[in-house]
Protein backbone atom coordinates (compact mmCIF):
# COMPACT_ATOMS: atom_id res chain seq x y z
CA UNK A 1 0.00 0.00 0.00
CA UNK A 2 1.40 3.23 -0.98
CA UNK A 3 2.18 5.53 1.81
CA UNK A 4 2.11 9.22 1.58
CA UNK A 5 2.28 11.95 3.97
CA UNK A 6 2.45 16.19 3.33
CA UNK A 7 5.09 17.73 4.70
CA UNK A 8 4.82 21.22 3.81
CA UNK A 9 1.25 22.74 3.65
CA UNK A 10 -0.07 26.39 2.31
CA UNK A 11 1.35 28.51 5.15
CA UNK A 12 4.62 26.64 5.38
CA UNK A 13 5.30 27.53 1.49
CA UNK A 14 3.99 30.78 1.70
CA UNK A 15 6.99 31.17 4.33
CA UNK A 16 9.71 29.54 2.90
CA UNK A 17 8.69 31.99 -0.53
CA UNK A 18 8.50 35.09 1.47
CA UNK A 19 12.10 33.81 3.01
CA UNK A 20 13.20 32.98 -0.38
CA UNK A 21 12.46 36.22 -1.57
CA UNK A 22 14.47 37.94 1.48
CA UNK A 23 17.14 35.81 0.50
CA UNK A 24 17.61 37.32 -3.31
CA UNK A 25 17.23 40.46 -2.47
CA UNK A 26 20.26 39.86 0.39
CA UNK A 27 22.77 38.03 -1.75
CA UNK A 28 22.34 40.37 -4.14
CA UNK A 29 22.32 43.75 -2.79
CA UNK A 30 19.00 44.89 -3.15
CA UNK A 31 16.83 44.85 -6.18
CA UNK A 32 19.24 45.60 -9.25
CA UNK A 33 19.43 43.87 -12.39
CA UNK A 34 17.52 40.68 -11.13
CA UNK A 35 15.60 38.59 -13.26
CA UNK A 36 13.30 35.60 -12.52
CA UNK A 37 12.89 32.46 -14.65
CA UNK A 38 11.01 30.06 -13.54
CA UNK A 39 11.51 26.23 -14.94
CA UNK A 40 8.08 25.08 -16.49
CA UNK A 41 5.45 24.02 -15.68
CA UNK A 42 5.71 24.81 -11.50
CA UNK A 43 8.51 26.76 -11.42
CA UNK A 44 6.87 29.33 -14.06
CA UNK A 45 4.51 29.57 -10.97
CA UNK A 46 6.69 29.54 -8.05
CA UNK A 47 8.79 32.78 -9.69
CA UNK A 48 5.31 34.54 -10.69
CA UNK A 49 4.71 34.26 -6.77
CA UNK A 50 8.11 35.37 -5.87
CA UNK A 51 7.52 38.12 -8.22
CA UNK A 52 4.63 39.28 -6.28
CA UNK A 53 6.55 39.39 -2.92
CA UNK A 54 9.82 41.11 -4.47
CA UNK A 55 7.30 43.71 -5.63
CA UNK A 56 5.92 44.20 -2.20
CA UNK A 57 9.04 44.59 -0.91
CA UNK A 58 11.06 46.53 -2.70
CA UNK A 59 7.89 48.85 -4.81
CA UNK A 60 9.77 47.65 -8.07
CA UNK A 61 7.33 45.98 -11.07
CA UNK A 62 9.05 42.06 -11.05
CA UNK A 63 6.28 40.64 -12.65
CA UNK A 64 8.19 42.78 -16.16
CA UNK A 65 11.19 41.38 -14.90
CA UNK A 66 9.94 37.93 -14.35
CA UNK A 67 9.86 34.77 -17.34
CA UNK A 68 9.78 30.97 -18.16
CA UNK A 69 12.74 28.80 -19.47
CA UNK A 70 12.11 25.80 -21.18
CA UNK A 71 14.75 23.10 -21.03
CA UNK A 72 12.91 19.98 -23.03
CA UNK A 73 15.18 21.01 -25.87
CA UNK A 74 18.66 20.75 -23.97
CA UNK A 75 17.43 17.50 -21.75
CA UNK A 76 19.67 14.51 -21.92
CA UNK A 77 16.90 12.19 -21.86
CA UNK A 78 15.23 13.02 -25.01
CA UNK A 79 16.00 9.45 -26.81
CA UNK A 80 15.06 7.07 -23.98
CA UNK A 81 11.60 9.22 -23.13
CA UNK A 82 8.30 9.35 -25.12
CA UNK A 83 8.44 12.63 -27.07
CA UNK A 84 8.07 15.61 -25.12
CA UNK A 85 5.81 18.35 -26.23
CA UNK A 86 8.15 21.98 -25.33
CA UNK A 87 6.69 24.75 -23.34
CA UNK A 88 6.78 28.44 -24.33
CA UNK A 89 9.83 30.44 -23.23
CA UNK A 90 9.24 33.84 -22.18
CA UNK A 91 12.43 36.27 -21.57
CA UNK A 92 11.28 39.75 -20.37
CA UNK A 93 12.37 42.55 -22.46
CA UNK A 94 15.67 43.73 -20.08
CA UNK A 95 16.67 40.22 -21.46
CA UNK A 96 19.35 38.55 -19.60
CA UNK A 97 22.52 39.87 -21.14
CA UNK A 98 24.40 40.89 -17.90
CA UNK A 99 21.33 40.35 -15.84
CA UNK A 100 21.44 38.28 -12.79
CA UNK A 101 19.57 35.51 -13.53
CA UNK A 102 17.26 33.88 -10.62
CA UNK A 103 16.05 30.38 -12.31
CA UNK A 104 13.45 29.32 -10.25
CA UNK A 105 12.00 25.30 -9.70
CA UNK A 106 9.86 23.21 -7.74
CA UNK A 107 12.50 20.24 -7.00
CA UNK A 108 15.97 20.02 -7.02
CA UNK A 109 16.75 16.56 -7.67
CA UNK A 110 19.75 14.60 -10.01
CA UNK A 111 20.29 18.13 -10.99
CA UNK A 112 20.17 17.52 -14.50
CA UNK A 113 17.28 19.96 -15.41
CA UNK A 114 19.38 22.75 -13.87
CA UNK A 115 22.34 21.66 -16.22
CA UNK A 116 20.02 21.57 -19.32
CA UNK A 117 18.62 25.18 -18.11
CA UNK A 118 22.55 26.30 -17.87
CA UNK A 119 22.65 25.67 -21.34
CA UNK A 120 19.45 26.73 -22.69
CA UNK A 121 19.96 30.06 -21.14
CA UNK A 122 23.65 30.31 -22.60
CA UNK A 123 22.29 30.11 -26.12
CA UNK A 124 19.74 33.12 -25.61
CA UNK A 125 22.31 35.13 -24.39
CA UNK A 126 25.43 35.96 -21.42
CA UNK A 127 24.09 36.64 -18.09
CA UNK A 128 26.09 38.46 -15.23
CA UNK A 129 25.34 35.78 -12.91
CA UNK A 130 23.17 32.65 -12.30
CA UNK A 131 22.03 31.80 -8.87
CA UNK A 132 18.97 29.03 -8.47
CA UNK A 133 15.94 29.30 -5.79
CA UNK A 134 14.05 25.60 -5.40
CA UNK A 135 11.30 25.08 -3.07
CA UNK A 136 12.78 21.88 -2.31
CA UNK A 137 15.97 20.38 -2.22
CA UNK A 138 15.34 16.27 -2.37
CA UNK A 139 18.72 15.69 -2.80
CA UNK A 140 20.41 12.78 -5.01
CA UNK A 141 22.68 14.85 -6.76
CA UNK A 142 23.85 13.81 -10.07
CA UNK A 143 26.05 16.81 -11.02
CA UNK A 144 27.85 19.34 -8.89
CA UNK A 145 24.77 21.79 -8.75
CA UNK A 146 23.74 23.34 -5.96
CA UNK A 147 20.75 25.84 -4.87
CA UNK A 148 21.48 29.27 -3.51
CA UNK A 149 17.96 29.33 -1.80
CA UNK A 150 16.05 26.29 -0.63
CA UNK A 151 12.64 26.45 0.78
CA UNK A 152 13.00 23.19 2.62
CA UNK A 153 15.50 20.64 2.48
CA UNK A 154 13.56 17.01 2.28
CA UNK A 155 16.41 14.27 3.06
CA UNK A 156 14.23 11.19 0.67
CA UNK A 157 15.38 7.55 -0.24
CA UNK A 158 15.56 7.29 -4.03
CA UNK A 159 12.36 5.08 -4.14
CA UNK A 160 9.82 7.95 -2.81
CA UNK A 161 8.57 10.40 -4.85
CA UNK A 162 7.98 13.75 -4.08
CA UNK A 163 5.61 15.55 -5.30
CA UNK A 164 4.75 19.43 -5.30
CA UNK A 165 0.88 20.70 -5.49
CA UNK A 166 0.35 24.27 -6.54
CA UNK A 167 -2.48 26.11 -6.33
CA UNK A 168 -2.33 27.08 -9.67
CA UNK A 169 -2.18 24.26 -11.48
CA UNK A 170 -3.37 21.40 -8.96
CA UNK A 171 -6.00 23.47 -7.19
CA UNK A 172 -4.02 23.76 -3.36
CA UNK A 173 -0.65 24.08 -1.86
CA UNK A 174 0.91 21.32 -0.69
CA UNK A 175 4.28 19.13 -0.55
CA UNK A 176 3.81 15.29 -0.53
CA UNK A 177 6.16 12.46 0.29
CA UNK A 178 5.28 8.89 -0.70
CA UNK A 179 6.18 5.79 -0.37
CA UNK A 180 7.38 4.33 -4.01
CA UNK A 181 8.10 0.90 -2.29
CA UNK A 182 3.99 -0.37 -2.82
CA UNK B 1 2.85 9.56 -34.90
CA UNK B 2 5.85 7.59 -36.88
CA UNK B 3 5.64 9.38 -40.53
CA UNK B 4 4.39 12.19 -42.12
CA UNK B 5 2.72 11.16 -45.19
CA UNK B 6 -0.34 12.54 -45.50
CA UNK B 7 -2.04 16.33 -44.19
CA UNK B 8 -5.08 14.20 -42.76
CA UNK B 9 -4.60 14.73 -39.59
CA UNK B 10 -6.48 14.16 -36.65
CA UNK B 11 -7.55 18.10 -35.43
CA UNK B 12 -5.79 17.50 -32.10
CA UNK B 13 -3.04 16.02 -33.50
CA UNK B 14 -2.62 18.95 -35.85
CA UNK B 15 -3.18 21.50 -33.29
CA UNK B 16 -0.29 20.13 -31.35
CA UNK B 17 2.03 20.37 -34.11
CA UNK B 18 1.52 23.95 -34.91
CA UNK B 19 1.97 24.63 -30.84
CA UNK B 20 5.51 22.78 -31.62
CA UNK B 21 5.97 25.12 -34.21
CA UNK B 22 4.71 27.87 -32.25
CA UNK B 23 7.82 26.97 -29.53
CA UNK B 24 10.34 26.29 -32.38
CA UNK B 25 9.39 29.85 -34.19
CA UNK B 26 10.87 31.35 -31.37
CA UNK B 27 14.11 30.73 -32.31
CA UNK B 28 13.71 33.37 -34.89
CA UNK B 29 14.57 35.84 -32.05
CA UNK B 30 17.33 34.54 -31.13
CA UNK B 31 21.42 34.93 -31.72
CA UNK B 32 22.08 31.31 -31.59
CA UNK B 33 19.57 29.30 -33.65
CA UNK B 34 20.75 26.58 -32.66
CA UNK B 35 18.66 23.58 -30.09
CA UNK B 36 20.74 20.30 -29.07
CA UNK B 37 17.30 18.06 -29.73
CA UNK B 38 18.51 16.15 -32.65
CA UNK B 39 22.32 15.88 -31.95
CA UNK B 40 23.44 13.12 -33.80
CA UNK B 41 20.75 12.37 -35.39
CA UNK B 42 21.16 12.82 -39.48
CA UNK B 43 18.40 12.97 -41.92
CA UNK B 44 18.95 12.82 -45.49
CA UNK B 45 16.82 15.16 -48.04
CA UNK B 46 16.34 12.54 -50.85
CA UNK B 47 14.87 15.09 -53.51
CA UNK B 48 14.05 13.88 -57.08
CA UNK B 49 12.17 16.60 -58.13
CA UNK B 50 13.35 20.07 -58.25
CA UNK B 51 13.26 22.38 -55.28
CA UNK B 52 14.72 25.18 -53.16
CA UNK B 53 12.48 26.20 -50.42
CA UNK B 54 11.45 23.49 -49.31
CA UNK B 55 14.63 21.65 -49.68
CA UNK B 56 16.67 24.47 -48.07
CA UNK B 57 14.21 24.69 -45.51
CA UNK B 58 14.10 21.20 -44.52
CA UNK B 59 17.81 21.58 -44.41
CA UNK B 60 17.80 24.54 -42.02
CA UNK B 61 14.85 23.32 -39.56
CA UNK B 62 17.48 19.98 -39.54
CA UNK B 63 20.54 22.10 -38.52
CA UNK B 64 19.01 24.55 -36.35
CA UNK B 65 18.01 21.21 -34.25
CA UNK B 66 21.67 19.83 -34.80
CA UNK B 67 20.98 17.24 -36.20
CA UNK B 68 23.52 16.12 -39.78
CA UNK B 69 21.84 16.61 -42.46
CA UNK B 70 22.63 15.53 -46.58
CA UNK B 71 21.51 16.22 -49.59
CA UNK B 72 20.56 13.89 -52.22
CA UNK B 73 19.00 14.95 -55.44
CA UNK B 74 18.20 12.87 -58.07
CA UNK B 75 20.02 14.61 -60.93
CA UNK B 76 23.41 12.86 -60.89
CA UNK B 77 22.33 10.59 -58.32
CA UNK B 78 22.26 7.00 -59.05
CA UNK B 79 18.82 7.12 -59.22
CA UNK B 80 19.66 8.48 -63.05
CA UNK B 81 21.65 5.60 -63.33
CA UNK B 82 18.68 3.35 -63.32
CA UNK B 83 18.26 2.55 -59.47
CA UNK B 84 15.00 1.62 -58.57
CA UNK B 85 13.46 3.81 -55.39
CA UNK B 86 13.19 1.00 -53.51
CA UNK B 87 17.15 0.39 -53.69
CA UNK B 88 18.23 3.86 -53.78
CA UNK B 89 15.87 4.30 -49.83
CA UNK B 90 17.43 1.04 -48.78
CA UNK B 91 21.11 2.19 -49.74
CA UNK B 92 20.71 5.42 -47.55
CA UNK B 93 19.03 3.36 -44.25
CA UNK B 94 22.00 0.87 -44.71
CA UNK B 95 24.16 4.14 -44.16
CA UNK B 96 22.75 4.46 -40.68
CA UNK B 97 20.65 7.66 -41.44
CA UNK B 98 17.56 8.17 -38.63
CA UNK B 99 15.14 9.83 -41.15
CA UNK B 100 14.40 10.81 -44.68
CA UNK B 101 12.76 13.31 -46.30
CA UNK B 102 11.97 12.83 -49.43
CA UNK B 103 10.45 14.71 -52.99
CA UNK B 104 9.51 12.92 -55.58
CA UNK B 105 7.73 13.19 -58.91
CA UNK B 106 5.76 9.36 -58.68
CA UNK B 107 2.47 9.94 -55.80
CA UNK B 108 2.57 7.43 -53.31
CA UNK B 109 6.31 7.07 -53.01
CA UNK B 110 6.76 8.34 -49.77
CA UNK B 111 4.76 6.11 -48.42
CA UNK B 112 6.19 3.16 -50.48
CA UNK B 113 9.75 3.96 -49.05
CA UNK B 114 8.06 4.07 -45.43
CA UNK B 115 7.21 0.70 -46.04
CA UNK B 116 10.44 -0.34 -47.26
CA UNK B 117 13.26 1.38 -44.72
CA UNK B 118 11.73 1.36 -41.51
CA UNK B 119 12.69 4.77 -40.01
CA UNK B 120 10.81 7.91 -39.93
CA UNK B 121 9.83 9.59 -43.41
CA UNK B 122 8.50 12.76 -43.93
CA UNK B 123 6.50 12.94 -47.76
CA UNK B 124 8.04 16.98 -49.03
CA UNK B 125 5.58 16.62 -51.96
CA UNK B 126 5.03 13.55 -54.08
CA UNK B 127 3.75 14.23 -57.76
CA UNK B 128 0.09 15.80 -58.00
CA UNK B 129 -1.08 13.75 -54.70
CA UNK B 130 0.53 15.35 -50.97
CA UNK B 131 2.36 18.08 -49.71
CA UNK B 132 1.94 17.88 -45.86
CA UNK B 133 4.37 20.52 -44.64
CA UNK B 134 2.67 22.93 -47.15
CA UNK B 135 -0.47 22.51 -45.49
CA UNK B 136 1.28 22.72 -41.75
CA UNK B 137 3.14 26.00 -42.65
CA UNK B 138 -0.35 27.82 -44.67
CA UNK B 139 -2.48 26.70 -41.41
CA UNK B 140 0.35 28.34 -39.42
CA UNK B 141 1.09 31.36 -41.04
CA UNK B 142 -2.83 31.85 -41.59
CA UNK B 143 -3.71 30.87 -37.60
CA UNK B 144 -1.12 33.50 -36.52
CA UNK B 145 -2.89 36.25 -39.00
CA UNK B 146 -6.00 35.69 -37.82
CA UNK B 147 -5.56 34.93 -34.30
CA UNK B 148 -2.41 37.14 -33.74
CA UNK B 149 0.72 35.83 -33.14
CA UNK B 150 0.82 35.18 -29.53
CA UNK B 151 -2.73 34.01 -29.41
CA UNK B 152 -2.65 31.44 -31.79
CA UNK B 153 -1.82 28.48 -29.65
CA UNK B 154 -4.24 25.86 -28.98
CA UNK B 155 -6.49 27.39 -31.67
CA UNK B 156 -7.63 25.84 -34.29
CA UNK B 157 -8.95 27.79 -37.27
CA UNK B 158 -12.88 27.50 -36.88
CA UNK B 159 -15.28 29.49 -38.93
CA UNK B 160 -12.20 30.81 -41.38
CA UNK B 161 -13.54 30.91 -45.16
CA UNK B 162 -10.26 29.87 -47.03
CA UNK B 163 -10.87 30.07 -51.02
CA UNK B 164 -7.93 27.56 -53.07
CA UNK B 165 -7.34 29.46 -56.58
CA UNK B 166 -5.90 27.96 -59.61
CA UNK B 167 -4.56 24.37 -60.49
CA UNK B 168 -6.11 22.55 -58.58
CA UNK B 169 -5.97 19.16 -60.45
CA UNK B 170 -2.78 19.20 -60.56
CA UNK B 171 -1.55 20.93 -57.28
CA UNK B 172 -0.66 18.58 -54.17
CA UNK B 173 -0.68 22.15 -52.00
CA UNK B 174 -4.45 22.08 -53.02
CA UNK B 175 -4.73 18.43 -52.04
CA UNK B 176 -3.06 18.77 -48.47
CA UNK B 177 -4.82 22.22 -47.84
CA UNK B 178 -8.03 20.70 -48.62
CA UNK B 179 -7.47 17.65 -45.94
CA UNK B 180 -6.20 19.94 -42.89
CA UNK B 181 -7.84 23.15 -43.36
CA UNK B 182 -11.18 21.82 -42.86
CA UNK B 183 -9.99 19.09 -39.85
CA UNK B 184 -8.88 22.52 -38.34
CA UNK B 185 -12.61 24.02 -38.56
CA UNK B 186 -11.88 26.13 -42.10
CA UNK B 187 -13.81 26.39 -44.76
CA UNK B 188 -12.74 25.91 -48.03
CA UNK B 189 -13.79 26.49 -51.80
CA UNK B 190 -11.64 25.26 -54.61
CA UNK B 191 -11.94 27.82 -57.69
CA UNK B 192 -10.13 26.78 -60.64
CA UNK B 193 -10.99 26.83 -64.34
CA UNK B 194 -13.42 23.56 -65.52
CA UNK B 195 -10.80 21.78 -66.92
CA UNK B 196 -8.30 22.17 -63.90
CA UNK B 197 -10.66 21.42 -61.11
CA UNK B 198 -10.40 17.56 -60.09
CA UNK B 199 -13.57 15.54 -61.27
CA UNK B 200 -16.39 15.37 -58.70
CA UNK B 201 -17.45 13.24 -56.29
CA UNK B 202 -20.94 11.66 -55.84
CA UNK B 203 -22.30 14.79 -53.61
CA UNK B 204 -20.88 17.17 -55.82
CA UNK B 205 -17.47 18.13 -53.88
CA UNK B 206 -14.24 17.95 -55.00
CA UNK B 207 -11.19 16.76 -52.62
CA UNK B 208 -14.07 16.36 -50.00
CA UNK B 209 -14.90 20.13 -50.26
CA UNK B 210 -16.66 22.67 -52.24
CA UNK B 211 -15.49 23.68 -55.81
CA UNK B 212 -17.05 27.20 -57.57
CA UNK B 213 -15.59 27.91 -61.59
CA UNK B 214 -16.34 31.73 -60.97
CA UNK B 215 -12.99 33.48 -58.84
CA UNK B 216 -15.62 36.77 -58.78
CA UNK B 217 -18.45 34.79 -57.28
CA UNK B 218 -16.34 33.56 -54.99
CA UNK B 219 -14.22 37.11 -54.20
CA UNK B 220 -17.90 38.62 -53.85
CA UNK B 221 -18.61 36.29 -50.89
CA UNK B 222 -15.05 38.36 -48.56
CA UNK B 223 -13.31 34.88 -47.78
CA UNK B 224 -10.97 35.54 -45.05
CA UNK B 225 -7.96 33.69 -47.18
CA UNK B 226 -7.50 33.56 -51.23
CA UNK B 227 -4.63 31.01 -51.99
CA UNK B 228 -3.30 31.47 -55.19
CA UNK B 229 -1.38 28.18 -56.23
CA UNK B 230 1.25 28.21 -58.79
CA UNK B 231 0.37 27.83 -62.48
CA UNK B 232 2.15 25.04 -62.95
CA UNK B 233 3.84 24.85 -66.55
CA UNK B 234 6.20 21.80 -65.93
CA UNK B 235 3.24 19.76 -64.98
CA UNK B 236 -0.05 20.44 -67.39
CA UNK B 237 2.57 20.79 -70.27
CA UNK B 238 -0.02 23.35 -72.59
CA UNK B 239 -2.33 20.17 -72.57
CA UNK B 240 -5.35 21.38 -70.82
CA UNK B 241 -4.89 24.70 -69.42
CA UNK B 242 -6.38 27.74 -70.66
CA UNK B 243 -4.06 30.33 -72.15
CA UNK B 244 -2.36 32.24 -70.18
CA UNK B 245 -4.18 35.33 -71.36
CA UNK B 246 -7.68 33.75 -70.18
CA UNK B 247 -6.50 32.49 -67.18
CA UNK B 248 -5.13 36.07 -66.18
CA UNK B 249 -8.87 36.74 -67.17
CA UNK B 250 -10.79 34.93 -64.82
CA UNK B 251 -8.93 33.86 -62.09
CA UNK B 252 -6.15 36.09 -61.95
CA UNK B 253 -5.62 38.04 -58.46
CA UNK B 254 -5.80 41.00 -60.31
CA UNK B 255 -5.14 44.82 -59.10
CA UNK B 256 -8.90 45.41 -59.63
CA UNK B 257 -9.71 42.13 -57.94
CA UNK B 258 -7.43 42.96 -54.79
CA UNK B 259 -9.61 46.25 -54.32
CA UNK B 260 -12.44 44.07 -54.00
CA UNK B 261 -11.32 41.94 -51.08
CA UNK B 262 -9.61 44.86 -48.49
CA UNK B 263 -10.20 42.31 -45.85
CA UNK B 264 -8.80 39.14 -46.97
CA UNK B 265 -5.29 37.66 -46.77
CA UNK B 266 -3.74 36.73 -49.28
CA UNK B 267 -1.57 33.87 -49.12
CA UNK B 268 0.70 31.54 -52.24
CA UNK B 269 3.17 28.63 -51.71
CA UNK B 270 5.95 29.86 -54.07
CA UNK B 271 7.40 30.16 -56.22
CA UNK B 272 5.22 32.90 -57.83
CA UNK B 273 4.29 33.71 -61.35
CA UNK B 274 3.65 37.47 -60.94
CA UNK B 275 1.07 38.83 -63.12
CA UNK B 276 -0.43 35.27 -64.04
CA UNK B 277 -1.61 33.92 -60.50
CA UNK B 278 -1.10 37.52 -58.98
CA UNK B 279 -0.24 41.27 -59.23
CA UNK B 280 2.79 42.70 -58.30
CA UNK B 281 0.52 45.09 -55.83
CA UNK B 282 -1.08 41.54 -53.91
CA UNK B 283 2.20 39.64 -53.49
CA UNK B 284 4.15 42.50 -52.12
CA UNK B 285 0.75 44.23 -50.04
CA UNK B 286 -0.15 44.42 -46.55
CA UNK B 287 -2.07 41.09 -46.92
CA UNK B 288 0.53 39.37 -48.21
CA UNK B 289 1.74 36.26 -45.83
CA UNK B 290 3.95 35.07 -48.69
CA UNK B 291 7.26 35.80 -46.88
CA UNK B 292 5.31 34.60 -43.28
CA UNK B 293 4.63 31.71 -45.04
CA UNK B 294 8.54 30.94 -45.74
CA UNK B 295 9.77 31.59 -42.32
CA UNK B 296 6.88 29.37 -40.98
CA UNK B 297 8.16 26.45 -43.39
CA UNK B 298 11.22 26.33 -41.11
CA UNK B 299 9.36 26.48 -37.70
CA UNK B 300 6.70 23.63 -38.96
CA UNK B 301 9.64 21.46 -40.65
CA UNK B 302 11.31 21.98 -36.95
CA UNK B 303 8.44 20.58 -35.31
CA UNK B 304 7.59 17.50 -37.73
CA UNK B 305 11.38 16.38 -37.37
CA UNK B 306 11.68 16.80 -34.07
CA UNK B 307 8.48 14.85 -33.32
CA UNK B 308 9.61 11.89 -35.47
CA UNK B 309 13.28 11.78 -34.54
CA UNK B 310 13.34 13.35 -31.04
CA UNK B 311 12.55 10.02 -29.24
CA UNK B 312 13.87 6.58 -29.90
CA UNK B 313 10.32 5.72 -28.34
CA UNK B 314 8.45 6.74 -31.52
CA UNK B 315 6.14 9.51 -31.71
CA UNK B 316 3.53 9.16 -28.39
CA UNK B 317 3.36 12.41 -26.94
Amino acid sequence: MTQSRIVLGPDEIARALTRIAHEILEANHGPKDLVLLGIPTRGVHLAERLAARLTDITGEDFAARTGALDITMHRDDLRARPTRAPHPTRIPAVGIDDQVIVLVDDVLYSGRTIRAALDALSDLGRPRAVRLAVLVDRGHRELPIRADSVGKNLPSARSEHVSILLDEVDGEDAVVIEDGAA
Amino acid sequence: MKHLLTAALPRDEAIALLDLAEDMHQIQDRDVKKLPALRGRTVVNLFFEDSTRTRSSFEIAGKWLSADVINVSGKGSSASKGESLRDTGLTIAAMGVDGVVVRSGSSGAPALLADWIGRPVVNAGDGTHEHPTQALLDAFALRRRIHGADASRGKGLDGVRVAIVGDIAHSRVARSNALLLPALGAAVTLVGPPSLLPPPAADGTRLGVRAETSLDAVIAEQPDALMLLRVQLERQAGKVAPSPAEYITGWSLTDERLARLPKAQIMHPGPMNRGLELSSRAADGEASTVLEQVTAGVSVRMAVLYSLLASDQGGSR
